[in-house]
């Protein structure tokens, strides 16, 4: 309480500015006054009896100090007055603190962005509460070479009843027309069981959402949808919960709509965009078959109980399976080798990205590192300026402490500006920032400037003033008084040890600058690679348009049901397409035909003859197409025949394979001829596997259409008119107007079927070009980083060379006086830069040796050690060295020896 | 001038507040006097600190001050025990005593007492 009332009246005191020094005036002068009168009584003279006085009194300056410091809070009545004389020197030197505070607004600006993006993917990627309960539940068979394979509706209820989870909830993607609204539009849907929101623990902000008490065996009609839906199809209806939605022809039940900003934790852009969630039990039709080997492609997410490890949740997983595995091995033969793992869903949503994220955040601090360093340089060539003015003030009597307090305030002022200034300039420009990240940068948080953000800025501006404050400071306390007072009209010269300083921390910049440099040329090295591969494929004038057949849930009301039915819509469907504008060729596919978007989602492989291995086929991806398809992506036929329009729902099943599925499968062999089965993909479209065998037919030659970083995934094309795919892409090439194609093939397509939506119309070539965005994203950063990087590098270096030429302009007059040639005068100045320069390329080397081996996995065809990168890197930095020494050079070269030596 | 124990310095403001306790208000100069010859001038302090002493205790709320007039008829700043200081005096003199008591009896004990 005391304690309290005392520091309330101190904060009064000091806020008020309120200083009572008259009233201890006074009682100071009436205390002496009473106490000389007792001297006088005692028998003293007046003079001794007032000096008596005086001197019991002992020293009124202290007295008073102490009194003030008690009044008032003397720490920061001072911080005040240094910051004011702090801000009266920024202001006296514009040129120096403009540079300092954009050097560190640069910094610190760059750094905060990064760090948003960090905080809402790495940090907090899940906006759920509890996140870290969250796990996804992966099905691995190792001994068939299938990870994350799929879970079977027995082993969905052994995981429900096993004790571990609070909730596991089945999840199928899938997208469904919406018709009804203005315009039939694809909304991507998910089917889940009713858990779903009460595991993620997110209320609706409309109506309701599904409760676990919900179970029913199959689909239920009732739907959640989307923020996002809610407002572009309905126009934001408060009144929507009741109203009915269509769906693919069914119709739905709107019973709640989603908060914004609620998104699904899903693997890819697609699924994390899910708009409509639809309540599926897994028990009904139709999914009635509920064989422990029927492995169905469901993501599988559940949330632990409170409390629970991941390592003890995955042992108890782990006791589960084992026993499972005794109790039904015909189900798990033993060289299948079935696991079950747990991710964090965290993991499983950014894991992907860390590195290149980390490798941002670490690029970006290099940069504010390598600013700092810069502004310190600054601050210590004008500590050299002002060594004289804290001599002097040393001189009267200003304790070190203080001084070096004071140029801290200097320097954290300057980071604070610079912060307050990188903040203010990322604000203006986060729109533009925005659009930079790629979209497929896995996120499920709007990004934000947030108090987050804030307050690490604030660190780091308070961080990075402190490094840079810290040398000048350390300098200002060690001044020498009598020598630098001594040397009067040279107060401008630094001590030997400030020059050593000033070379250390460019040798520092150019270490750094080199480490930022190597890390962007591998990048660039990496995505040149990726580029430049041959792709196997012609995207050039190729735009693909899809669509989509509804599959309603009851299989009779499907108009596109059988190949019969489909083909000839499908053929329809080109005939039109050739006719529009430009189109020279046009050729259909499902879906995963469309290169460079694979779904990801392979069908099981069965190889005639090879079935005794294991109960569990392996996996291939696989696309339908018509035989148009390879001529117009120019894919090259190597063996056999491709597809041809007799290929049709009468004739005999025939599949096209690339060189790597036949030299998986076939090594050494003819893979013509050959016949194998496929099980159904996807599983809201029907489950029907193929109990036909499919003849090989051709082999073509690999194509990048999978990943641009693997040419050689195996692929399996069947014919279209032979299968029944309901996710159609409409190929096109020739002199197209990429603006106008998605009009003309909506109205081509709805001529046909009005019902029929059209979307996702794009060029091949943006496609190539969107599957290296989020390359290209840590490529451009680290790029700019690293040219900021050598910029700063090159002032730095520029800097302390000009000073040390300007130091030694006597010295370099005698020696010229002396008859020393200027071309010599000239190569020790620029011997003194590379010498430098060369330093910092060593020590930048080695930690540039380490740096690419941490970043090894996002490289792409190019060593962590590459020779050439590393040379290359080296010798741009020495240049841009020699180039930035060479100014300061030259003006050594043109001393004037009788200047020079008059100068003194 | 005599070297202040460290001890005495930082019983000062119990000093302070005994002596108002006892002499009713007082000015500095006062204050001062009275601890001195108390002390029995063993205590010669150097009087000014006595005044950022005098500022604290006021702060704290232990004492308060108005202007009067002294003996030689001019004015001085008069302090005098609040309710809070009472207490605060009462609890210090509570914790002298019971320090001194201890010290006390570290000073007699004898060597057989112990075993």
């Amino acid at each position: 309480m005391r304690f309290l009332r005392r520091w309330w009246t101190r904060i009064g005191n000091f806020s008020t500015g309120q200083q009572d020094d008259q009233r201890l005036r006074e009682e100071m002068e009436q205390h002496i006054a009473l106490q000389t009168a007792e001297n006088l009584r005692a028998g003293m003279s007046a003079v001794e009896a007032r000096r008596q006085a005086m001197l019991k009194f002992g020293g009124v300056g202290t007295v008073r100090e102490d009194y003030h410091a008690e009044q008032s809070l003397p720490f920061f009545e001072n911080l005040v007055q240094d910051s004011r004389y702090a801000i009266r020197m920024l202001a006296k030197a514009p040129g120096f603190s403009g540079i300092a505070i954009l050097t560190m607004a640069l910094g610190i600006g760059a750094t905060t962005a990064i760090f948003s993006l960090v905080d809402a993917t790495l940090l907090h990627p899940l906006p759920y509460p509890h996140p870290e309960e969250l796990v996804r539940v992966e099905d691995d068979l190792p001994g068939a070479g299938a990870t994350d394979a799929g879970i079977s509706i027995p082993e969905w209820k052994d995981l429900q009843r096993s004790g571990i989870f609070q909730y596991v909830v089945l999840e199928i993607f899938g997208s469904a027309n919406l018709t009804g609204a203005s315009q039939p539009s694809r909304m991507q849907y998910e089917g889940v069981s009713p858990g779903y929101f009460a595991m993620l623990g997110v209320k609706p902000q409309l109506g309701h959402t599904f409760d676990p008490q919900d179970q029913t065996p199959g689909f239920t009609l009732d739907v959640v949808i989307s923020d996002g839906l809610w407002k572009r199809a309905f126009g934001s209806d408060p009144h929507i919960v009741g109203r009915s939605l269509r769906g693919d022809n069914d119709l739905y039940r709107v019973i709640g709509v989603m908060p914004p900003g609620f998104r699904d934790p899903g693997r890819t852009v697609d699924e994390r965009n899910t708009e409509q969630w639809a309540a599926d039990g897994f028990l009904g039709d139709p999914r009635r078959d509920q064989n422990r080997s029927l492995r169905l492609p469901l993501e599988t997410v559940g949330r632990l109980k409170p409390g629970l490890t991941l390592a003890a949740a995955q042992s108890q997983l782990d006791a589960l399976v084992a026993s499972l595995r005794k109790q039904f091995p015909d189900d798990y033969p033993a060289d299948s080798r079935w696991t079950v793992r747990l991710v964090p869903l965290k993991e499983n949503l950014v894991g992907n990205v860390r590195q290149s994220l980390i490798l941002l955040l670490g690029a970006v601090a290099l940069v504010l590192l390598i600013g700092c360093v810069n502004v310190a340089n600054l601050l210590l060539a004008r500590a050299s300026a002002r060594s004289r003015e804290m001599a002097v003030r040393q001189a009267l009597g200003a304790a070190r402490k203080r001084l070096v307090r004071q140029l801290l305030t200097e320097s954290l002022l300057l980071s604070l500006l610079g912060g307050v200034a990188g903040l203010v300039i990322l604000f203006c420009m986060k729109g533009f920032l925005l659009r930079l990240i790629p979209e497929s940068l896995p996120r499920l948080n709007d990004l934000s400037i947030n108090w987050t953000a804030m307050l690490f800025a604030l660190a780091a501006s308070i961080a990075a003033g402190v490094i840079f404050g810290l040398a000048p400071a350390r300098q200002a306390g060690r001044v020498d008084l009598a020598h630098t007072l001594r040397v009067e009209g040279r107060g401008s010269k630094g001590s030997t040890e400030q020059t050593r300083t000033r070379r250390v921390l460019v040798v520092t910049e150019f270490a750094l600058s080199l480490v930022l440099m190597v890390a962007a040329g591998l990048l660039l090295r990496s995505f040149w690679d990726l580029y430049k591969a041959p792709l196997g494929f012609n995207p050039q004038h190729v735009m693909s348009v899809q669509s989509w057949l509804p599959s309603p849930n009851d299989p009779k009301t499907d108009i596109y049901g059988t190949a019969a039915q489909e083909s000839v819509f499908a053929r329809e469907l080109l005939r039109r397409s050739r006719l529009l504008p430009g189109v020279r060729e046009a050729a259909l596919g499902s879906e995963p035909s469309i290169p460079l978007q694979h779904d990801g989602n392979p069908s099981q492989l069965i190889v005639e003859g090879r079935r005794a291995q294991s109960k569990q086929p392996p996996l291939v991806e696989r696309s339908d197409v018509t035989p148009e398809y390879f001529h117009l992506l120019e894919i090259a036929l190597l063996r056999g025949r491709l597809f041809n329009d007799g290929d049709n729902e009468n004739a005999p099943l025939v599949a096209v394979i690339n060189q790597a599925m036949a030299e998986t499968y076939w090594r050494g062999e003819d893979p013509l001829g050959k016949r194998l089965m496929v099980g159904r993909g996807r599983v809201g479209v029907g489950l029907r596997a193929r109990k036909t065998w499919i003849t090989i037919v051709g082999v073509i030659a690999d194509a990048r259409t999978e990943s641009l970083a693997n040419a050689s995934v195996p692929q399996l094309y069947l014919s279209l008119y032979q299968d029944t795919p309901k996710e159609l892409a409409i190929f096109l090439r020739g002199d197209l107007n990429a603006s106008a194609i998605p009009e003309e093939v909506r109205a081509m397509v709805q001529s046909v079927n009005p019902e029929l939506p059209v979307y996702g119309a794009k060029t091949l070539d943006d496609a190539v070009s969107a599957s290296l965005e989020q390359r290209r994203f840590s490529m451009d950063i680290v790029a700019a980083f690293a040219t900021t990087a050598l910029l700063l590098a090159a002032l730095g270096i520029y800097g302390v060379i000009s000073y040390i030429v300007s130091e030694r302009t006597r010295d370099i007059g005698i020696r010229l006086a002396l008859g020393a040639q200027r071309g010599k005068i000239m190569g020790m100045v620029l011997r003194q830069g590379l010498g430098l320069a060369m330093a910092g390329a060593a020590l930048g080397l080695v930690g540039s040796v380490i740096v690419s081996h941490l970043m090894a996995g996002l490289l792409y065809g190019v060593s962590p050690t590459d020779l050439l990168t590393f040379a290359g890197v080296t010798l741009v930095l020495t240049a841009v060295a020699l180039a930035a020494c060479y100014i300061p050079a030259r003006r050594a070269m043109r001393v004037d020896p009788l200047v020079a030596l008059r100068y003194e | 001038m005599k070297e202040t124990p460290d001890v005495l310095q930082g019983t000062l403001a119990l000093m302070v507040l005994k002596t108002l306790d006892v002499l009713g208000p007082q000015h500095g100069w006062g204050i001062a006097r009275r601890i001195e010859q108390i002390s029995g001038d063993i205590l010669a302090l150097n009087q000014g600190t006595l005044y950022p002493l005098l500022l604290k205790l006021e702060q704290e709320g232990a004492i308060e001050s108005e202007w009067g007039a002294s003996e030689n008829n001019r004015r001085a700043r008069f302090y005098r025990l609040t309710r809070a200081g009472r207490k605060l005096l009462e609890a210090e003199t509570r914790d002298w005593e019971q320090t001194a008591a201890i010290i006390a009896r570290f000073f007699e004990v004898k060597a057989e007492d112990l075993s």
